[in-house]
């Protein structure tokens, strides 16, 4: 038997480099897709906790987790495409209007 | 036997994930994903969720991870430029990752405390049980949830649907 | 009716909350008869609460009614209430009803001015405080009518306010009364914390009974009596007076000469118990009043003004009331303070009367002959003039006697003395304005052929009703020689006073009157041989003894020399503190806490780059505190 142990650091881990990959990139696109990483780093942590306890629970918020994730992906593509559009770039250092 | 499945999708998902740090080709970094994400589905298998498992392979490897490669392949992204002088906010980043890896770690291990101790039959092979599950305590989500994908779809089309200048 | 008495302030207060706020949009005639109509029914209540008062049945302790708890604080407490009583009664007849003509007579002399109703609120106002001040029970509601009143004399001082001359005199007159009006605080807190409480009859009874021990009772009557100086215009603090000729004569008729000035007089006879107390303050006030009258008619002597005799005259005549005081004789003092009303109101309202006529002129020299072309005018004033100057039957004659009578009965033999001399002065002085104005050749300078009208009715009638109380008044208070039973007006507040000392037997009372007539006749002789006989002996005269002419006409040069002594240096004062301390110190704090915030942002403002990577950079960090608080 694996321990829970084991996939809850490799989630941790998982989560950590997404959040590098959100620094190291870029583009608004890249970024995106780290979020993803990082969204599946939760999945695999809410698994993990679902095995060791012992509970189905888990397993059904995974479910809703992948839906949702699957909802926004469109939404947020449909918003750089948006973005691409105005301001023909998307690499995020371009994009600063919040300034000051 | 299941240590070494374990171990070969874990390096697979760690190391694809890697290059996708690593890559400058966005398109090559999806492509990493694609492949990142069917080795967490294995390991969701692993969990005893193969529910979980096929979902994801579907869903995400499979469809969103089209999407984003739909969508690079309309903005014709090249290259990303070389890093530049400017790597201050990615070192320190970096640097609160390994803190917040240290934290979770530890998070991790005291919710793990009061295990009762890993149950060796999970109930998560039921899948009957699962979609009783979906219909009785969580049937609001599910048709909340149907509901959120009619809005982004309408959203999206919405949004992106109308070509420029019109 | 009579215990509706509480409205009595009440009404001139609301006529002139409306007046200020809506005013201007009013028609003037609307103005004229809500102002003057709102007194008028301040005069009928007080006439009720009166008969209330005299009429059988009534209860001598007066009538109190309490409108709301006002200050309540640890075992002080003090209400918004209202006591009439004899006193009380008094003081509001007069000033509703001299007030009331005065506001009919405005209503002419008013007439042609841009801002009515802003005089006629102002006027409603003072009328308010002033009711307040007199049917205040205790003494921190009187300070309120008190303040009130000084407000609204500054207020009407300066009406005119684009004259420098007199905004400036309005601003003199506030500031020496503040001055007054600090020595009366004093006075007040001292009376508060020793006694306990502020009510007129808790400080009379402990004064009466010893519980309030003498020194602190002399220093706060004398402390009060200070603040007294300052409002009813004695010395030290009389400057202001002279000046405030500079508002409207209306103004002075009602302010400066039948109602504010007197409230000094009023406060001293409320707390009669007190001063009775204390020999060494009412020796003060006697004394105060006594030189007073004496200093202010001297200078009277000299002036040309016709309104600034007339002002020098209220300082001179209000000392009167206070030698009256002074010597116990509060129900004389009181006494004089209404007939004086009566009569220095109508000469005011007459030499109004005559500016009015002559378009604006103030100067006597160039004054004269009047007398054919104001029929109504030169009788009333001439009936003032004789009233004033203690011609017998008239009422300034009985109040004046009755002043210096107690003054004699009580042994003050030299206040006796400076107020008979002030007495042939003060005829002096009224009859050379009488013949300089009236008689002689008309020396204006179109000479005989300008317009010189009489009044309209508006401002004629008001005299003649004044001159006719200024003329029977004296009937109330006829003294003991003609019977004990007409000393009306004795016997009726009387109950409201500490009893007087001293008697003297009728033979003496009657040389007495006999000598003041003799001094008032002296004083109209004299007038009559300088300036309607041999009308060049006031130049000789002038050019004989220069130095005493000019300390005279110039008032002693006590304006510059407070000019001198307080003003300038404190002026030099305030402006070293505005420099070194002001500009340097509180400027410079403000200034630098408003650069550290600005400065303080500033630096912030680095954090808001713009780049969603920064604030994902916050995120992270958050969360890692976060995190870390809680596994902690």
């Amino acid at each position: 038997m694996i321990p829970s142990a084991a996939f809850l650091a490799l989630a941790a881990l998982l989560f950590v480099l997404g959040i590098i990959a959100f620094f190291v990139k870029k583009d608004l696109l890249t970024q995106f897709m780290a979020v993803e990483v990082m969204l599946n780093a939760g999945n695999l942590a809410f698994l993990a906790l679902a095995k060791g306890f012992g509970r189905a629970d888990g397993q059904m918020l995974v479910l809703f987790v992948i839906t949702v994730a699957a909802a926004e992906a469109v939404i947020g593509l449909a918003i750089i495409v948006l973005v691409f559009r105005q301001r023909k770039t998307i690499r995020t250092d371009d994009l600063k209007d919040l300034k000051g | 036997m299941a240590w070494v499945i374990f171990f070969i999708l874990s390096v697979l998902c760690i190391g694809a994930v890697v290059g996708m740090i690593v890559t400058r080709k966005p398109a090559h970094g999806a492509l990493f994903l694609v492949l990142a994400f069917a080795a967490l589905g294995g390991i969701f298998g692993l969990l005893d969720a193969p529910f979980a498992a096929a979902a994801q392979v579907l869903v995400y490897a499979g469809a969103i991870m089209v999407l984003f490669l739909f969508a690079i392949m309309m903005f014709n992204l090249r290259e990303d430029e070389p890093p530049s002088g400017k790597r201050l906010r990615a070192v320190l980043a970096s640097a609160l990752a390994v803190i917040l890896l240290a934290e979770l770690i530890l998070a991790g291990r005291r919710a793990l405390a009061g295990f009762p101790g890993d149950s060796a039959l999970s109930s998560g092979r039921d899948i009957a049980r699962l979609g009783r599950l979906l219909f009785s305590d969580y049937l609001y989500a599910f048709e909340i949830t149907s509901l959120l994908i009619l809005a982004a779809l309408v959203g999206a089309l919405a949004l992106a649907g109308r070509k420029e200048g019109e | 009716m009579s215990d509706l008495f509480w409205l009595i302030p009440l009404v001139p207060g609301a006529s002139a909350f409306i007046l200020l706020v809506f005013g201007r949009r009013l028609p003037r005639a609307w103005v004229s008869w809500q102002a003057a109509g709102a007194v008028f029914l301040s005069l009928l209540l007080s006439a009720a609460a009166f008969i209330g008062l005299a009429g059988p049945g009534a209860e001598p302790q007066g009538l109190t009614k309490t409108l709301f708890a006002w200050i309540v604080s640890g075992s002080f407490r003090t209400a918004v209430a209202f006591h009439f009583d004899q006193l009380a009664a008094v003081m509001a007849l007069v000033v509703t009803g001299v007030g009331f003509l005065i506001h009919v007579y405005s209503v002419g002399y008013m007439a042609e001015d841009g801002r009515y109703s802003r005089y006629f609120a102002f006027l409603n106002l003072f009328t308010f405080f002033m009711l307040v001040l007199v049917l205040a029970p205790d003494i921190v509601l009187m300070f309120v009518g008190w303040e009130g009143v000084g407000l609204c004399s500054y207020l009407l001082i300066g009406f005119w306010f684009d004259r420098p001359a007199a905004a400036k005199a309005g601003m003199k007159a506030f500031v020496v009364n503040r001055i007054g009006d600090a020595a009366f605080i004093l006075g007040m807190l001292l009376l508060l914390a020793s006694v306990g409480g502020g009510s007129f009859r808790t400080i009379n009874d402990a004064a009466a009974s010893g519980a309030l021990a003498p020194g602190l009772a002399t220093l706060a009557a004398i402390l009060l009596f200070a603040g007294a100086t300052g409002k009813s215009a004695q010395i030290p603090l009389y400057v202001w007076l002279p000046d405030a000729m500079e508002g409207p004569t209306p103004v002075s008729a009602l302010i400066h000469a039948a109602t504010m000035v007197t409230a000094g007089v009023y406060m001293v006879c409320r707390l009669s118990w007190l001063y009775a107390a204390s020999p060494a303050a009412s020796a003060a006030v006697a004394w105060v009043g006594a030189v007073t009258a004496v200093y202010a008619a001297t200078m009277a002597l000299v002036q040309n003004d016709i309104k600034r005799v007339l002002a020098y005259s209220t300082i001179s005549q209000i000392g009167y009331m206070f030698i009256g005081c002074g010597v116990g004789a509060y129900a004389a003092g009181l006494f004089h303070l209404v007939t004086h009303a009566f009569f220095k109101s109508l000469l005011f309202l007459a030499a109004g009367s005559v500016i009015h006529a002559l378009g604006g002129e103030q100067d006597m020299r160039r004054m004269g002959g009047l007398r054919k072309h104001l029929p109504v005018t030169y009788p009333v004033f001439l009936v003032g003039a004789l009233a004033i100057s203690g011609v017998p039957f008239l009422s300034g004659f009985f109040s004046k006697d009755a002043i210096l009578t107690s003054a004699f009965a009580g042994g003050h033999y030299v206040l006796y003395g400076l107020g008979l001399a002030g007495a042939v002065m003060t005829a002096f002085y009224m009859f050379r304005l009488l013949f300089l104005t009236f008689f002689g050749p008309a020396r204006s300078p179109e000479g005989a052929g300008r317009h010189v009208h009489e009044s309209p009715r508006v401002m004629t009638v008001p005299l003649v009703i004044l001159a006719a109380f200024s003329a029977l008044a004296g009937f109330l208070g006829l003294p003991a020689l003609f019977g004990e039973r007409v000393y009306l007006f004795g016997r009726f507040v009387g109950w409201a006073f500490a009893p007087p000392s001293g008697h003297v037997s009728l033979s003496v009372e009657a040389v007495l009157m006999l000598t003041a007539t003799a001094s008032a006749l002296l004083g109209i002789g004299l007038a009559f041989r300088m300036y309607r006989r041999s009308t060049e002996i006031p130049q000789r005269l002038a050019r004989r003894f220069p130095a005493l002419y000019r300390l005279l006409a110039g008032k002693y040069y006590v304006d510059e020399a407070y000019d001198a002594v307080v003003v300038r240096p404190l002026l030099r004062g305030s402006g070293w503190v505005y420099e070194r301390f002001d500009l340097k110190v509180i400027d410079r704090t403000l200034d630098g806490t408003a650069a550290a915030a600005r400065s303080a942002g500033r630096g912030l403002n680095v954090l808001q780059s713009g780049l969603v990577r920064d604030y994902a950079l916050a995120f992270l960090l958050a969360a890692i505190l976060f995190l870390g608080f809680l596994l902690i």
